[in-house]
């Protein structure tokens, strides 16, 4: 991963990155291998933007599927009911997923580590069982048909082709947002909350304001995500939005790496392709991805792009070309 | 009628109670949060079904076998999946015990199937009627096992001298070892204690609705977790109050309310006494120093 140091080179690999993911499509054809990479693309949304709440601001939470849910819902039913645009209905699901964010994090975002898991958790429980239960309107268990495709200038987004173009849009979107967010002030201040809070106290940082920051754009990004969801799958139902997928999401971000934005990427890539590739074993499948995730844990506890590898990278940018001999071939030892 | 619920809600509370207790006592302890308590509790179901059914045995000798082997599934859990990552990051521990959740759910699915079975313990179910309630005797004999596990919990963590090594290690683990206590024998003790309360409380589940099933785990995990941590987690008497409190609180919401919303009031109660106590009820407050 040296090259990636070297400003021009980084972008020369990111052009690359881009033109293959363009012409992905045109090579593989199978709308199966089409279907995994659009799941992948949607839990990088969600990956990344629970990132933000756990990895950069500290906080645990295990309700991310809630708003999620309530971005999938809201769009939906604004599309089914009132015959909003699709990107007006996505627009929508954020506001409405980013209050709720707000609505939730203003009262508890008080708490510490365990306690925040739990509200976040309940929280996601009682908006499911609102999707369950308030049938007038979710239709409860029977979820929510026909869902219809986006159109954007009377020209209809349907297919996995253009599933897959819209969703890499919103991914690079999602990632240029919460790179311009992580590397700011406010970025900075959210990573000192987490580091300790009564010192990002004592040298002006309210604490509570950039957790709550953090919160709702991660909840409004869910949203978004939600809101894409319902038009691809054409069909939303609660039990999509269940504790297991906050808790797919979590390890995303853990098993990835905590606080690093490429470490998500990574982690929604693994634990969405694992299942797929384990599909030959079928009954033993699951089993071996539990076990995976306990001896991922034992043998990389900061995850697949964790810190140790990323604060030495920190540190050779820094020392710029004056001090590169030494340092790089110490950084290799580690890669 | 209002007896007659609380009376239910007390029998369901006390069965939150038995597994919210597994998961105060690890976090007093480590803490951290066990994650895969609730498929411990859900293993202890199946073993109880497995020894009385499967194995034919009287339940007197079944259920205490199968208390033995899920406090071994327990101890195992603890040794393979916390031990090597005690010291890293807490959430390596979390995501840790998740996969071990997912690894016994599926176990069980592979074992016993995805289906949802009796429990048949032999244990023939007689109602009483005292004034306008009516009481079963599994109910009552949930209420006075519950009853009867905790104060024998409490005598054995104040009055004994592991109990004692007990509170010291979860005060300090490095000052605890320098005193000479031997801390990873107290914590797998403390998984073992944890476990045999679940196998108990799955027990008596199993006897009390009559259905065993891969995934029950995650509905009493998650509120026996909201019980631990309305008590104050970390504190016995708390995780016993919290359960009691949500047990009581779901029972009457579905009663009076809604019985679709019937998780909604327990998790409800929990994150209201939250907003306005923090720590739980029962739980210490924190003072951060930097």
């Amino acid at each position: 991963m040296k090259f990636l140091n070297d400003p021009k080179k980084k972008k020369i690999a990111y052009l690359v990155l881009l033109v293959l993911l363009a012409v992905f499509p045109f090579v593989i054809t199978n709308s199966y291998y089409l279907h995994v990479c659009i799941s992948i693309g949607v839990y990088i949304l969600l990956a990344t933007s629970l990132n933000l709440v756990t990895g950069f601001a500290g906080q645990l939470s295990l309700g991310h599927a809630a708003f999620y849910g309530i971005g999938a819902y809201v769009g939906a039913l604004l599309m089914l009911n009132f015959d909003v645009n699709f990107f007006l209905a996505m627009i929508a699901s954020a506001v409405v997923s980013g209050l709720f964010g707000l609505l939730l994090g203003l009262p508890t975002l008080r708490l510490r580590g365990d306690y925040l898991a739990i509200v976040t958790l309940g929280f996601g429980e009682i908006v499911r069982l609102v999707f369950v239960n308030w049938a007038e309107v979710t239709r409860g268990p029977l979820g929510l048909p026909g869902i219809p495709s986006p159109s954007i200038f009377g020209f209809e987004i349907s297919g996995r082709t253009a599933f897959y173009y819209l969703v890499i849009v919103l991914v690079l979107i999602t990632l240029f947002v919460m790179s311009r967010i992580v590397n700011s002030g406010v970025g900075m201040a959210m990573q000192t909350v987490k580091i300790d809070e009564i010192a990002a106290e004592s040298i002006g940082i309210y604490p509570i304001k950039y957790k709550l920051i953090a919160f709702v754009v991660a909840a409004a990004f869910a949203g978004i995500a939600g809101c894409y969801y319902a038009s691809y799958i054409a069909y939303i139902s609660p039990t999509t939005f269940v504790y297991n997928t906050s808790v797919t999401i979590l390890a995303m971000v853990v098993l990835g790496g905590l606080g690093s934005i490429p470490g998500s990427i990574i982690g929604a890539c693994i634990l969405t392709l694992v299942p797929e590739l384990l599909r030959f074993m079928s009954d033993y499948r699951m089993l071996i991805f539990g076990a995976l995730m306990v001896f991922m844990m034992i043998f990389r506890p900061e995850g697949f792009w964790g810190a140790s590898k990323r604060v030495k990278n920190i540190y050779k940018i820094k020392a710029g070309g004056a001090k590169n001999g030494s340092d790089s071939g110490d950084n290799q030892r580690h890669d | 009628m209002f007896t007659q619920q609380l009376m239910n809600g007390i029998t369901v509370g006390g069965i939150y109670a038995l597994i919210a207790l597994g998961y105060t006592m690890v976090y007093g302890i480590l803490k951290i949060v066990n994650f895969a308590h609730g498929d411990v509790f859900m293993m202890g179901m199946f073993l109880g079904m497995f020894f009385t059914q499967a194995l034919g045995m009287h339940y007197l000798i079944a259920f205490p076998l199968a208390a033995a082997a899920t406090a071994f599934v327990g101890i195992c859990i603890e040794r393979i999946a916390y031990r090597p990552i005690r010291v890293a990051d807490k959430l390596a521990v979390l995501i840790s015990a998740l996969g071990v959740s997912i690894f016994l759910q599926n176990f069980a699915m592979l074992v016993w199937g995805t289906e949802t079975h009796t429990f048949n313990s032999g244990i023939k179910v007689q109602t009483f009627r005292l004034g306008s309630v009516t009481l079963s005797n599994i109910q009552i004999g949930v209420i006075v096992l519950c009853c009867v596990l905790m104060v024998v919990l409490y005598l054995v963590v104040n009055k004994t001298k592991i109990g004692v090594a007990m509170r010291a290690t979860s005060h300090s683990i490095v000052s605890a070892k320098l005193m000479g206590i031997n801390t990873d024998k107290i914590i797998s003790f403390t998984f073992g204690v944890g476990s045999v309360l679940a196998c108990v409380a799955g027990i008596l589940v199993g006897i009390y609705y009559d259905a065993v099933y891969p995934t029950i785990g995650y509905s009493y995990g998650l509120k026996a977790f909201a019980a631990a941590i309305l008590g104050g987690i970390g504190s016995i008497p708390g995780a016993m109050l919290g359960g009691f409190v949500i047990g009581i609180v779901e029972t009457f919401g579905a009663a009076y309310i809604s019985s679709g919303y019937r998780d909604a009031f327990a998790f409800g109660i929990l994150i209201i006494v939250l907003i306005f106590k923090p720590s739980g009820i029962l739980g210490v407050k924190h003072v951060d120093k930097v």
